[in-house]
């Protein structure tokens, strides 16, 4: 209880804390690839291997991290402002439904550049728009907002499967998914990025989301550190009574961090949708909402943060899949546990050990 | 007659899918009544079902299936109590997380183990729960309208449902006619209070957890061997975040919760029913706005348009003895 006010300085905050987390969850899974009788050692060299070995590895990893900083970002934004948004995997899906009415619209006439601005704002219109009704509830009904989120997870899940089933589905065919894009509406890969450092891309779809993922976290800096809007949110983070006390209206602020939020999952729908498979398919979010839940929490929120989480976890998807077929008593599923694991050290128990290093660090750090 | 025996053969199934959501959200009733949000519910569903249904195909006893479903469950019940109680952390994020390493872990044991792709055995049939026909219930059967609801919807269940209809009173008189009962919900209400009387709230909590993980056990031994007779991947399929839902559509009343869980139960049977048939006028309703409904219908309440869901007031918040 004592060492709870004693402050830190932030390299332990910010730096040895979250990688003594990451080191125990990682701790933890290899205790679980040690039980069901493999080597974790060479589990963990076929992980690296697996995902940064290759060009076409890095391409995969990097295409994975896409996915993630997107929805860590939108996880961060909320966070800021004290909500905690669980609804960015829906977010995401019906963000997809906007990139993909924008594609099939545009493809056939317009090259893809032209297609792309639009197709940004309608993924982040319609995931915004799946973001406001669990805002407007938390915010003028009260309702929280955790709840509302998931509820509307499994609501977007029903209604884009029933759109992808009986309307967008192409007529006699069997697959419940979009026709293909043409090029027109399709996000080109970065070979080019990959070939200044010598690399190939081979198959993986590593794509210009990417550098709008980067923009967005430049845009995302911008708007919670150097923004009149991005102060109220973190000061209704920090303290809801003292920002409606200093008069940040809390309805407003609310409802604009969460459209935010919502926008940035959905603009995830830009790299899976129109960067990899060139058409909208049934959960192809595939668990990268929730994953942005720990990218944020490791990335403590902050963009920089959030791209190093996320290639982590990158690293973790891609390498993971190498894995399984290296060692096929390790399935896929492996990436779920260790992710877990990454929220709960990184997330739910991120205080276990301050207090021993506050005592640690507390002989040395008296000034 | 015919729209009759339609109707019992939907009552029954509706019974069948709602005991699951009716054990999960009983769990969730007592650690939300002690101040503790429990997402997590969906993963201790699944590990316990896991458990359960390993130990079953092992000793081909369904009890100790069960156990092992219970023990487990508890094992997670106190993680989640240790990160959010004794360590304070943020109760969403460790449930969370908790439902990641159940999803992950089941399938990743499973593989290692039995090698199936993700699924146990099948359990042989001596080490599942055996529907359990109530005396008279042929004799009954020709009997108008009594008959059939007797023989098709009372009788012919496993002993978990009619231990599930049993939990609700149970339930109910342990948190409001018990000692223990009324300081957990003061914990959920006002920690400082119970603190102030000079009783653990960390203690106190901690037991609450054990009670969910307890009931949260049964329900995934009713998922893995009552329900079906192996392990599958993924098999709560969100029944504890449904379960969640009806919880919060009971306003975290015990008899309500048991309605709320028939409702879903309904909804989920109905959907099933219907699949691929027409209505009269309406022509062919999707099923998934059956599947969305529990939900739907949730945020409604929540939205406060069917009176006013309030949550227990210390809820998510851990507790601090001094500040």
């Amino acid at each position: 209880m004592t060492t709870a006010s004693v402050s830190l300085p932030g390299w332990i905050s910010y730096g040895v804390i979250p990688l003594l987390n990451l080191l125990l969850a990682l701790f933890f899974s290899g205790l679980v690839v040690w039980w069901i009788g493999e080597d974790p050692f060479e589990a963990l060299k076929f992980l690296v291997q697996g995902a940064l070995g290759r060009g076409d590895a890095i391409g995969f990893t990097l295409f994975y991290a896409t996915s993630f900083i997107f929805t860590g970002l939108s996880v961060a934004v909320a966070f800021h402002a004290g909500l905690f948004n669980i609804g960015s995997e829906g977010q995401a899906y019906v963000g997809g439904l906007g990139a993909a009415l924008v594609a099939l619209a545009l493809d056939r006439y317009v090259p893809w550049y032209v297609t792309m601005p639009f197709a940004i704002l309608g993924a982040a219109a319609f995931g915004a728009a799946w973001a406001f009704i669990p805002a407007w509830l938390q915010a003028k009904r009260g309702s929280h907002i955790v709840i509302t989120t998931i509820m509307f997870n499994f609501i977007g899940a029903a209604l884009m499967v029933y759109l992808l089933v009986h309307v967008l589905i192409v007529p006699g065919k069997m697959a419940p998914e979009t026709r293909t894009f043409l090029p027109g509406g399709q996000l080109p890969k970065l070979d080019w990025l990959m070939a200044l450092f010598g690399l190939k891309l081979g198959p993986a779809p590593f794509n210009v989301s990417f550098l709008i993922a980067l923009v967005m976290c430049f845009l995302v800096w911008l708007l919670i550190w150097r923004t009149k809007l991005g102060y109220e949110m973190r000061t209704l983070g920090i303290s809801p009574s003292a920002a409606v006390y200093a008069g940040i209206p809390y309805v407003r602020t609310v409802i604009i961090a969460m459209l935010i939020s919502g926008g940035l999952a959905g603009m995830m729908s830009l790299n899976a949708v129109m960067g990899a498979s060139a058409r909208l398919q049934v959960e192809f979010v595939a668990g990268a909402g929730f994953v942005g839940i720990a990218v944020s929490l490791m990335g403590r929120s902050h963009p920089v943060g959030i791209v190093l989480a996320a290639i982590l976890f990158g690293v973790l998807y891609q390498g993971g899949a190498d894995l399984s077929f290296e060692m096929p008593n390790i399935t896929r599923d492996m990436i779920v546990v260790i992710q877990g694991l990454v929220i709960l050290f990184a997330g739910a128990l991120e205080y276990m050990l301050r207090p021993a290093l506050v005592r640690l660090y507390q002989p040395f750090g008296r000034t | 007659m015919e729209y009759f025996d339609i109707f019992v053969s939907i009552l029954g199934s509706a019974i069948r899918l709602s005991i699951p959501l009716l054990f999960t959200a009983l769990a969730g009733l007592f650690s939300e009544r002690a101040g503790i949000f429990d997402i997590g519910l969906e993963g201790k569903m699944l590990v316990s079902a896991f458990a359960a249904a390993c130990v079953a195909y092992l000793t081909a006893n369904p009890w100790l299936g069960l156990l092992a479903g219970i023990g487990v469950s508890i094992v997670f019940s106190l993680v989640h109590g240790f990160a959010s109680i004794t360590n304070r952390g943020n109760q969403i994020v460790s449930g969370v997380a908790l439902n990641f390493v159940a999803a992950g872990l089941t399938v990743v044991l499973a593989q290692a183990w039995f090698g199936q792709g993700g699924r146990t055995p099948q359990v042989p049939g001596e080490g599942r729960f055996a529907p359990i026909i109530l005396p008279g219930a042929d004799a009954m059967r020709d009997v108008p309208v009594i008959g059939p609801l007797y023989a098709n919807v009372i009788s012919g269940n496993n002993i978990l449902t009619y231990i599930a209809f049993l939990m609700v009173p149970l339930s109910w008189w342990v948190l409001y006619r018990t000692r223990f009962g009324l300081r957990l919900r003061a914990a959920g209400e006002n920690p400082g209070a119970v603190d102030t009387a000079g009783i653990s709230v960390t203690w106190l909590r901690y037991r609450a957890l054990i009670v969910t993980g307890f009931l949260a056990g049964f329900a995934g031994t009713y998922l893995a061997i009552a329900q079906s007779a192996a392990f599958i991947n993924n098999m709560s399929a969100g029944k504890g975040y449904i379960a969640l839902a009806a919880l919060i559509f009971a306003k975290w009343k015990p008899v309500p919760v048991m309605f709320a869980c028939l409702l879903f139960g309904f909804l989920d049977a109905f959907a099933n029913f219907m699949q691929g048939k027409s209505l009269p006028w309406i022509g062919e309703v999707p099923v998934q706005i059956f599947q969305a409904l529990p939900y739907i219908l949730t945020c409604v309440l929540l939205a406060g348009f069917i009176g006013v869901a309030r949550p227990p007031k210390a809820g998510g918040v851990p507790y601090t003895k001094e500040r």
